[in-house]
């Protein structure tokens, strides 16, 4: 009876559906949100909550799914997305810096001459999709550590360094003491990752990268990097970069080995794969067994060196 | 912890005052709190693309996004796609070229191509295959899909000589 005479709240007919109005459900857990506008103000606003189970939010590309299932449950999010000044790239003393803020978007194009800036336009297609290119960071994706991270593999070949910032001060981290395991780095909880730095290879250098998922986009079984230059005919400054494959990016010192001072060819490229695929630990689960990813890394490896231009 | 923040989404054009806890999603914010239910919610976590949505000019998955983080900056969604009653080529070329069956991914697929076409209305056939892979479809098979886009953008090409 009531019903046919009480005309609708405006707000009522707004809404979408009735299930709305009843409770509110959401799927993440709360926090509090931080949004701060400088450096230093991240920085103290991190110190003061990171003991109380406080995060970084970047992209968000990968933390909110891990939100959305309550695998992560953070108490305070940091958004430093309103920071300025940690949206830069730029080229300096022969690294390329990259700011935490830098989207994969902005390395379709290179982002610097020579073989840096061809690299990460190659390997920047592999990176998920397009609409998760343009909210995704670089250096989020390093402070996330997924071993399947393309990011990671590239920041590992190359001999990256990490910028970590806290109130404590800042600290230099190089690629081999920074990826510690499966999602696990040796980043401490109150430090920001401000900065990755890329030392810039000679003009001359050749990148191939190469990664094999089932399906466009999907996480990757198994990628390689691989950078050398030629000296006289011969390999020189050889570096293989396996990721995807074990719980943590690395170079693969036998592989390299294997083409020191030879001359590019099949046999040489094929001789390196194999050394790879021996050398890794590989990760195992149902649909991808230790044998298979061992020839993945056989494969990727050698492709890599193939396509090195 | 559940305390809500005043913010205000800007989503075609139109000024929405809403009151929000952090934790709620942008597509959340923009379906409940705004009623523009165009915009859907598929998988939640990144994966169907189908909440694909446009900000400050670049293609996001809004349910990767807290509403909180959206306030101020401009939204475009699929009810901003038409002009009157006028149907956007894209959405003309999705009737004529059966891009859809059910139609849940559609306003997802929309978004994502109108802002593919925007940023280059010459855009190859193997970039947009590589950026209409962002998405699902179970009905289509894609196929149609990607020949709505093809001819929306020789339409569009064509509309502007």
């Amino acid at each position: 009876m009531e019903r046919a005479r009480a005309a609708p709240a405006p707000e009522k007919i707004r809404r979408a559906s009735a299930w709305t109005d009843k409770k509110e459900t959401m799927k993440p857990a709360s926090f509090r949100y931080h949004a701060p506008k400088t450096l230093d103000e991240a920085v103290a606003v991190l110190a003061e909550v990171a003991p109380d189970d406080g995060r970084v939010l970047a992209g968000g590309q990968s933390l909110v799914p891990i939100m959305a299932f309550r695998l992560a449950k953070p108490t305070h999010l940091v958004d430093i997305n309103g920071i300025k000044e940690l949206a830069q790239i730029k080229v300096d003393g022969g690294k390329l810096r990259i700011g935490a803020c830098v989207r994969h978007a902005a390395f379709y194009e290179p982002v610097c001459d020579g073989p840096l800036g061809r690299l990460l336009a190659t390997v920047v297609r592999s990176i998920a999709h397009h609409p998760i290119r343009t909210r995704g960071t670089f250096c989020g994706s390093v402070a996330h550590a997924d071993p399947a991270s393309e990011w990671c593999a590239v920041v590992a070949t190359l001999d990256g360094e990490m910028v970590a910032q806290s109130q404590r001060g800042e600290r230099i981290i190089p690629a081999k003491d920074y990826f510690a395991g499966i999602m696990t780095t040796t980043l401490q909880e109150d430090e920001l990752l401000t900065e990755v730095r890329l030392p810039m290879p000679a003009p001359d250098t050749r990148v191939g990268f190469q990664e094999f998922s089932r399906r466009a986009g999907d996480f990757a079984l198994s990628m390689a990097v691989t950078i050398y230059r030629l000296e006289g005919g011969k390999i020189a400054d050889p570096r293989v970069g396996i990721g995807g494959a074990e719980p943590r990016a690395r170079r693969i010192a036998e592989a390299e080995a294997a083409l020191r001072g030879k001359q590019p060819g099949a046999d040489v490229f094929n001789a390196a794969g194999e050394a790879a695929a021996a050398a890794i630990d590989p990760l195992e689960d149902i649909h991808t067994g230790a044998e298979y990813r061992r020839d993945l890394v056989r494969a990727m490896t050698r492709r890599a060196l193939d396509s090195a231009a | 912890m559940s305390d809500k923040v005043d913010i205000t989404l800007d989503i075609n054009g139109a000024a929405h005052a809403i009151s929000v806890e952090p934790r709620k999603t942008l597509v959340d914010a923009i379906r409940d709190d705004c009623g523009q239910t165009g915009t859907h919610i598929g998988c939640e976590h990144g994966v169907c693309g189908t909440c694909t949505i446009i900000l400050d000019g670049e293609a996001i998955r809004s349910c990767l996004m807290f509403a909180v983080q959206a306030d101020g900056r401009k939204i475009r969604t699929v009810e901003g796609l038409a002009d009157g009653e006028t149907l956007h080529p894209l959405q003309q070329a999705f009737i004529d070229h059966h891009g859809l069956q059910c139609g849940f991914c559609t306003p997802g697929f929309l978004m994502l191509a109108a802002n593919a076409l925007e940023h280059n209305p010459d855009i190859g056939d193997g970039e947009l295959l590589d950026v209409l892979a962002s998405n699902l479809c179970r009905c289509t098979g894609y196929q149609n899909i990607i020949k709505a886009v093809r001819a929306a953008r020789d339409t569009m090409r064509g509309a502007k000589v």
